[in-house]
């Protein structure tokens, strides 16, 4: 046995090997376990939790479900999560595609420079100018619609993006696009059939890199929507948890429906997730 | 990036060049267009203006004559400004501290326990990431109802296990709330350094840990001579994005503990002072930009100059690698 942490192998290899399973899984109930009772609370009532915390439901009921599908407007929730991520994630790699395509294939003068000014932003916290854009969307009179967040999400995702997607356009063989231009297809042509598909694996990271932290952002819509029509998952959840502050049952079913899409696709790809959400800080 | 490998490499001039050469300069165009005027507009501009903001008067969010520094003697001269940004500037200080103790120590931990021929390694890896995942939104009220003193199942189930004298009022009590709401975000974030150190370990070559182990190294000598070394970059990195991210923190402290940081500002920190002078007021009520400005410029100088002495030391142990 190679053990790269530098534990001893062969000698007491039996006694560490348990130690190290022992701490592995102490950590896996650790996180495991405040999941699995989140879920069994949200089938007991709210007696139930309070004199059996740890038990079973004596009866499994769906109806802290049904109460918070029909109390707690989570269905218009959901839907306006949804439409802002998949807008903001659509104008995002749009945008953010075309630049690194110009970018990375395309000598002119600035060309550096360009590359520069979008890579600034990627250490920049952009919430801290949440007061300029606050100012921004109310002139812009977008205050308390999902497009100030859809801008906001897709412009601060772009140095990240232009900078993953640049990379991997400058890796495309010169001969694929000269051999098409030849054969006198359009600029545009070249982009989405020839270098599109040679940078899909990018444009998964980028989409992973971005959608997770814009389905979960709680900052914005907290400064820019105010009608409850128009609130995120994150935010509703907040409206909901000052409505039943003593509806404990009622709670446990909201945060486990609001967890579940997230941790639903997690389940099924993890390790696009981990490779995804870790791209900043780990290389390849 | 040699100039030689780009598109259309230097064509000679003429007159059908010249067309086919401004083609490609509006396309070029074309292409830059959306990305510069959404990235200038709603990132570069914004940004520039915060900065600004702070050296003017504010009348709500109206803005009025030029103040010089007055925003930033207010902010660090005048009651009660000054004590609150005291206040929420250590107790940024001592999350960043405990969490890269406690979150940080443990990601390495793990990660040493990951690497190599560990059974179960891709599950754990799996399992410690999950959380990571989720809204912190949902882990802070989810943990605001386990640590709840008389119902949560924090207490309850430390007395099950007859650790009653442990039961404290973890998120009332000024003494544990801080910590605690740190080890909840230890909880949600682990999995993340886990990851990176883990990457960095799985780099190494085995031949060095092995010939470490031909000349008789020991494994803690091992880890901390020839591991920890190899897999510096990876440290600088989490260093960095731990500050960031302790100098930026919002979501859980407001979400567990309200606007003001309860109990009694004990878990107040500068992103929650920044929100509530920016949108309802340190103490009055009343938006106060102007200060709210130059608390954002106090936060962007601490990050950036603790990233850029990051980035240079980062640099400099590349170059010597």
């Amino acid at each position: 046995m190679t053990s790269r942490s530098g534990r001893p192998a062969g000698g007491g290899a039996w006694g560490t090997m348990l130690a190290v399973q022992a701490l592995l899984i102490a950590n896996s109930l650790l996180v495991l376990l405040p999941m699995f009772f989140m879920v069994l609370s949200s089938f007991k009532t709210t007696r139930e939790i309070f004199q059996r915390p740890f038990g079973f439901p004596a009866r499994w009921t769906w109806q802290n479900y049904t109460g918070v599908w029909e109390a707690a407007h989570f269905g218009i929730y959901f839907r306006n999560s949804l439409a802002v991520t998949v807008a903001a994630m659509a104008l995002l790699l749009v945008t953010g595609t075309l630049a690194a395509y110009a970018l990375a294939r395309f000598p002119f003068r600035g060309n550096d420079l360009i590359y520069l000014y979008f890579l600034t932003g990627i250490m920049v916290p952009i919430r801290l100018a949440i007061i300029p854009l606050f100012i921004l969307m109310r002139d812009l009179r977008l205050l308390d619609t999902h497009w100030s967040l859809i801008l906001v999400y897709a412009a601060s995702g772009l140095p990240s993006a232009i900078f993953i997607l640049a990379g991997f356009f400058r890796a495309v063989p010169r001969e694929l696009d000269n051999a098409a231009r030849i054969d006198g297809a359009g600029e545009l042509g070249i982009l989405v059939r020839v270098m599109l598909p040679l940078v899909r694996p990018a444009l998964a990271i980028v989409t992973i890199y971005n959608i997770i932290p814009i389905w979960n952002d709680f900052f914005f819509p907290l400064v820019f929507i105010h009608q409850d029509r128009l609130k995120t998952l994150p935010l509703g959840l907040t409206v909901f948890f000052g409505e039943f502050a003593t509806n404990w049952a009622l709670l446990f079913a909201g945060l486990t429906l609001a967890a579940a899409p997230v941790v639903g696709l997690y389940v099924v790809m993890s390790q696009q997730f981990i490779k995804g959400l870790t791209a900043g800080a780990v290389k390849g | 990036m040699r100039p030689s490998t780009w598109a259309g490499a230097r064509p000679s001039p003429g007159p059908r060049r010249l067309s086919y050469r401004l083609s490609r300069a509006l396309w070029v165009a074309a292409c830059l267009a959306p990305a510069l005027l959404l990235f200038t507009v709603v990132v570069a501009y914004p940004i520039l203006s915060a900065m600004a903001y702070s050296l003017f008067r504010w009348d709500g969010i109206i803005r009025g004559g030029f103040a010089g520094l007055a925003n930033f003697r207010r902010l660090f001269g005048q009651y009660p400004y000054s004590a609150r940004m005291l206040t929420a500037f250590w107790h940024n200080v001592w999350t960043f501290v405990l969490t890269m103790v406690i979150q940080n120590g443990l990601g390495l931990l793990f990660a040493a326990l990951l690497a190599g021929r560990t059974w179960g390694a891709g599950a754990y890896r799996a399992i410690f990431f999950m959380p990571v995942t989720l809204s912190l939104v949902i882990v802070g009220f989810l943990w605001q109802l386990f640590l709840n003193p008389v119902w949560g199942i924090v207490n309850k189930g430390l007395a099950l296990i007859g650790l009653a004298r442990l039961t404290l009022p973890w998120l009332g009590d000024a003494h544990t709330a801080l910590v605690s709401i740190v080890l909840v975000n230890a909880w949600r974030w682990v999995g993340f350094p886990t990851i990176v150190f883990l990457a960095g370990m799985q780099a190494v070559p085995d031949e060095y840990l092995e010939a470490a182990r031909l000349d008789g190294a020991g494994s803690g000598a091992i880890f901390r001579r020839v591991l920890l070394p190899l897999i510096a970059p990876q440290v600088n990195i989490i260093v960095i994005l731990t500050f960031i991210g302790a100098f930026n923190w919002f979501e859980l402290p407001y979400v567990m503990q309200g606007v003001t940081g309860e109990p009694n500002h004990a878990t107040d920190v500068l992103g929650l002072l920044f929100y509530r002078s920016a949108f309802g007021a340190v103490d009055t009520g009343n938006p106060d930009v102007g200060l709210g400005s130059a608390i954002a410029v106090v936060m962007f100088a601490l990050v950036l100059a603790f990233s850029s002495i990051g980035a240079v030391y980062l640099r400099r142990r590349e170059i010597e690698a």
